[in-house]
């Protein structure tokens, strides 16, 4: 009998296991729900730090196992954040304007021009743009999340795979892509507010709960996006699926020749993770409450790159591992909490040194510790693969072939 | 024969409180008699239209003006005086003089000579006071001695001041002076200015067409200025045809919208004024009666038919205004007729203008592409430099360097930490040059050894630990120099622009970093083709093992050409500093920008290089001048196209080929 999928992902089961008791003791001890230890505040940065390990997800499948470095995944994550936003400011500011209007009822022209004036008021436009058309519509942006970064992605891949762009001038690509990305909505013509963004996205209209509760609610929701994500996942890369897309990573032209259609299986990877980053992007902004152009900008796509790689790349559970452990010591460091080093002649505070930190750590585990944070799980775990010796398996020096070859 | 003896009477009457130089020249009449003649023109003048001048009006000042212009030598001083309120008439005897405060009193002069007369109490002087229309007329017959004035300084003062503010009667005078002007530069000035004011005030209309022709394609700015105003229309409604001199009829609903149609006949009070949806929805508000407005229930105003029906209703039962109907408001629109008119009646001139500004714009176009092409040379130059010393650590020995922006800055904070030491800016860029190389050199060796080469095997890896190193590189350079830009002043003889004319013009800091670029390209193509070392690092990027073979060490070749390249990295951040801001992220500007420069113009070929920083930077130029408002759309632009260019050539504009290509 062939081994069942759990058996196959002995992590699943973990995985699972231990988000659901986080988020548990997390709802568990927060404002809404219990005693309040953990501020309000706080649940929001976990819940965003499980939409970032979600997206993290995404990436390590399109880098750590088909071996596309995609430096625009965060250029995804932002538009989905973008289209759910437009819903979540259309719908708040209709009910503003509904709110302040006067008894006599409004023609929906006249509805339509006073929300224009309130969300474009900003940008010195009063009319809403044809982007907009669907604002007011939840399933329709609800769709939106998943169709335009989708979209862009197939049409964006499909070009730069059909052309055999790979290594590094696809990472290029993929930046300049963001790049494009972010400049355009940083104009006020794009009709997403410019520089200003969309903001207020906290606030979710037809909830009568307070940010208390709504904070919770969105924590289980990333909590379930993400654990949905990792089976999806799991059970991507541990099929046959996973194996043709471990050989492109390891020897595109060997799988060529062997008859699979490379450019399609790098096509689905990349469109599936650009959704996943997406969904990601969905549930990453209500909680941040606010969006804009920046966020997008391709240093956050190399950010994004630096988590996988610091977890370790090739493991489900290494991206997520690298990206909540980064994120959370990223925001610690950020945020004044860590107290300064005094060294007598200079005193190093760490709101100025964690960039400098971060960096050469970063150096530091690409040279010294290619497996990441996942290389210390395998060492409590005794996985470690057994000692073949011998060349690796593909001319990637840095593919983790011999321990994959194991499965 | 009266009007001589008046003459004499009035020169010995002013003669008799004269002082020395006075009674010398009546002491002597035979030798003055010849000089005297024209003074005494004037003199005569004056005193027979002593009245008018006192009290002078716009109507009938002309013809004395005249005849005072025509009498010779002391008229300009005179007329000048007027101008200037400074002539007074003595109470006593009517007698005209220049007048200047002295103390309590006048000091009086001659208004003929010009000799100083006498001093008078203020209260036996009344001022002459010309009012401004007067004083027009007499500043275009001053106009005529200023423009034949003997000092040529005076000369082109009176052309300045008809070109800033020309009247029809500055140009009989200016025609008048052309002739005699000695002076080959201002008589070309006068005539151009001559030929500008005919265009203007010229009595017919083949004058002026033959004037605006007589320019060609003349792109000075004061020729448009003159010809502008000339084409200027109005937009205006007509009953019936339009009238007058049409530059365009307007169609409502094709040439012109029938909003703006309507406002027009508001405008020109053909048609009453729309009462707006707003008004009409205060009305339809105020008047609510139990839950219905004009019989309809409140609940239907969210419809706009709904709202115009009761609206109607109201209307008729009195309580508000009647609204014009859509069809009503159209059949008025229909019934009236539109056009663009010209402010100047004469349609041959406006025909002729219109064709000169043509003429005019055709060659200003031309000159501005020449300028897009100086601009798009400039900024290629700028991305030739900052990618040049990625052509050798990305395009020859593959090695991807995030890092490369920062050591653009570290160049470019070297040069702002000379200039702390070395105040003389000249010297300062001299010493600065040759330092960033050395210490972006060091920088590069010291990457090399630490971290690159043990990540030759895995170039994804090594963009990830260099985008490290250029994280921690910013935020150090953010930690010690902080977030504000630093100043990297650039020598005097670099300020200011070479200009070409009016249009064409390129700073000399542009034209410096151009030199640069050339001279960069031509230190790369020595180094590689004419040295030991460019032999050897060519025959190690083609195959290391084979040159280490032949006793090249590839270690230390690999070690010399990325220190070089980042080098040159740093010394484009001289350059760079001195026209940008100097910040901790200038570097990250121009990273990206780096990068496609390369892998446009094709991996591994310096010149592929030089064609996709020209192709890069004369694009961008290109879009912003499509639309100059946007320079973040262009960005955009640009980017898609490079993405799609790289569609059609993945390898760039010039590709290797065979085993040197890599695969």
């Amino acid at each position: 009998m062939r081994p069942g999928f759990l058996a196959k992902n002995p992590s699943v089961i973990w995985f699972l296991l231990i988000l659901a008791i986080f988020t548990l003791v997390i709802t568990l001890l927060s404002h809404a729900y219990g005693p309040g230890v953990i501020s309000t505040s706080m649940v929001k940065t976990l819940g965003k730090t499980l939409c970032l390990c979600l997206i993290a997800i995404a990436m390590d499948l399109v880098w750590g196992y088909t071996g596309i470095l995609s430096l625009g995944h965060f250029a995804f994550f932002g538009l989905g954040g973008y289209m759910i936003g437009m819903w979540l400011m259309y719908e708040r500011t209709r009910d503003i304007v509904l709110k302040s209007a006067s008894d006599f009822p409004m023609t929906p022209h006249e509805l339509q021009d006073a929300i224009g004036s309130q969300i474009f008021g900003v940008v010195g436009s009063s009319k809403l743009p044809a982007i907009w058309h669907f604002a007011g519509s939840l399933p329709m942006q609800l769709l939106f999340v998943v169709l335009v970064p989708g979209l862009l992605a197939l049409v964006f891949g499909w070009l730069a795979f059909r052309s055999r762009v790979a290594g590094v001038y696809l990472s290029i690509l993929t930046q300049a892509m963001t790049l494009a990305l972010s400049l355009y909505l940083f104009q006020n013509e794009s009709g997403l507010r410019g520089n200003n963004g969309l903001s207020g996205l906290q606030n979710i209209p037809g909830l009568s709960a307070d940010q208390d509760h709504s904070s919770v609610w969105f924590l289980w929701a990333s909590a379930c996006a993400l654990a949905l994500g990792y089976v999806l996942a799991a059970a991507i890369v541990s099929g046959k699926f996973g194996s043709v897309m471990r050989g492109i990573r390891d020897d595109e032209a060997r799988v060529r020749f062997l008859g699979y259609p490379v450019e399609g299986f790098k096509l689905f990877v990349f469109t599936l993770t650009a959704v996943i980053a997406a969904i990601a992007g969905a549930l990453y902004y209500p909680q941040a409450g606010i969006i804009n152009p920046g966020e997008m900008a391709p240093i956050a796509s190399i950010y994004l790159a630096v988590w996988v790689a610091i977890g370790g790349r090739g493991r489900l559970y290494g991206a997520v591992m690298g990206a909540f452990f980064v994120s959370i010591v990223s925001s610690w460091f950020t945020g004044g909490r860590v107290p300064d080093v005094p060294l007598g002649f200079y005193t190093i505070k760490w709101v100025d040194w964690w960039q400098v930190l971060l960096g050469l750590s970063f150096v530091l585990v690409t040279l010294l510790a290619p497996k990441g944070l996942s290389g210390l799980v395998e060492l409590i775990a005794g996985l470690r693969p057994p000692r073949r010796g011998g060349a690796p398996l593909g001319p990637d020096a840095g593919s983790l072939q011999e321990e994959e070859a194991r499965e | 024969m009266r009007k001589v003896l008046m003459t004499l009477g009035l020169f010995l009457m002013l003669a008799l409180p004269g002082v020395a130089q006075e009674r010398s020249s009546q002491t002597v009449p035979a030798t003055a008699g010849q000089a005297a003649e024209p003074t005494t023109a004037l003199a005569a003048v004056l005193a027979e239209n002593v009245k008018k001048i006192a009290k002078p009006s716009r109507r009938t000042i002309g013809p004395v003006i005249d005849e005072i212009a025509a009498s010779g030598p002391g008229a300009s001083r005179f007329l000048q005086a007027w101008a200037d309120r400074r002539v007074g008439l003595r109470k006593s005897d009517d007698t005209l003089f220049i007048i200047a405060e002295q103390g309590q009193d006048y000091a009086l002069s001659d208004p003929v000579t010009g000799a100083p007369a006498d001093t008078a109490p203020r209260r036996e002087i009344s001022e002459v006071k010309p009012n401004s229309g007067v004083r027009a007329v007499i500043g275009s017959a001053l106009v005529r001695f200023l423009l034949s004035d003997p000092d040529p300084a005076k000369r082109r003062e009176a052309l300045t001041a008809i070109e800033r503010d020309g009247e029809a009667s500055h140009l009989a005078p200016l025609r008048a002076s052309i002739a005699q002007e000695p002076d080959a530069q201002i008589k070309a000035g006068k005539q151009r200015l001559e030929r500008l004011l005919t265009i203007r005030f010229g009595k017919d209309a083949g004058e002026r067409v033959a004037a605006i022709d007589s320019f060609g394609s003349d792109t000075g700015l004061d020729l448009r200025a003159t010809l502008n105003p000339l084409v200027a229309t109005t937009r205006r409604a007509f009953e019936g045809e339009p009238q007058g001199n049409i530059a365009k009829t307007l169609r409502p609903a094709r040439e012109l919208s029938e909003a703006d149609a309507y406002a027009l006949l508001v405008a020109a009070n053909m048609a009453p004024k729309r009462i707006s949806e707003a008004a009409m929805k205060q009305a339809l508000a105020a008047n609510v009666v139990d839950g219905k407005v004009g019989g309809l229930p409140l609940a239907d105003m969210s419809d706009p038919a709904k709202r115009a029906l009761a609206y109607s209703a109201l209307a008729k039962a009195g309580t508000v205004t009647p609204r014009l109907s859509e069809t009503e408001a159209q059949a008025l629109i229909d019934a009236h007729s539109y056009a663009d008119i010209y402010a100047e009646p004469d349609a041959t001139v406006t025909k002729s203008a219109e064709a000169g500004l043509a003429r005019v714009s055709r060659k200003v176009a031309m000159m501005q592409s020449v300028d897009l092409g100086l601009d798009g040379l400039s900024l290629a130059s700028i991305y030739f430099l900052a990618a040049i010393g990625l052509a050798i650590t990305f395009g020859i020995m593959g090695v991807i360097n995030m890092a490369h922006g920062e050591f653009i800055t570290m160049g470019a904070y070297t040069g702002y930490v000379v200039q702390q030491f070395v105040p003389d800016y000249t010297a300062s860029i001299l010493i600065a040059l040759p330092l960033a190389f050395a210490i972006t050199f060091g920088a590069g060796v010291a990457m090399e050894r630490l971290v690159i080469r043990y990540l030759y095997k895995r170039p994804l890896e090594t963009l990830l630990a260099t985008f490290g190193i250029s994280i921690a590189l910013q935020q150090l350079f953010k930690n010690i120099f902080g977030t504000q830009a630093r100043p990297l002043t650039s020598p005097p003889w670099l300020e200011g622009a070479l200009q070409i004319n009016d249009i064409v013009s390129i700073s000399y800091i542009r034209i410096a970093i151009f030199v640069l670029a050339l001279v960069f390209l031509t230190l790369y193509l020595w180094v590689m083709k004419r040295t030991r070392l460019g032999l050897e690092v060519r025959a190690v990027t083609q195959n290391p093992s084979m040159a280490a073979s032949m006793g090249i060490n590839p270690d230390r070749i690999n070690m010399l050409a990325f220190g070089f390249g980042s080098g040159i990295a740093g010394i484009a951040g001289v350059a760079i500093g001195l026209f940008a801001k100097v910040t901790s992220e200038m570097g990250q500007d121009y990273i990206v920008q780096s990068f496609m420069t390369v892998v446009v113009g094709g991996v591994g070929s310096i010149f592929g290089t030089l064609a996709g920083a020209t192709l890069i930077g004369g694009l961008q130029k290109g879009i912003e001048f499509l639309n100059p408002s946007n320079t973040l759309a262009a960005q955009t632009y640009m980017i898609l196209f490079i993405i799609i260019f790289i569609q059609f050539r993945p390898r760039g504009i010039v590709a290797l080929k065979g085993r040197a290509a890599g695969d």
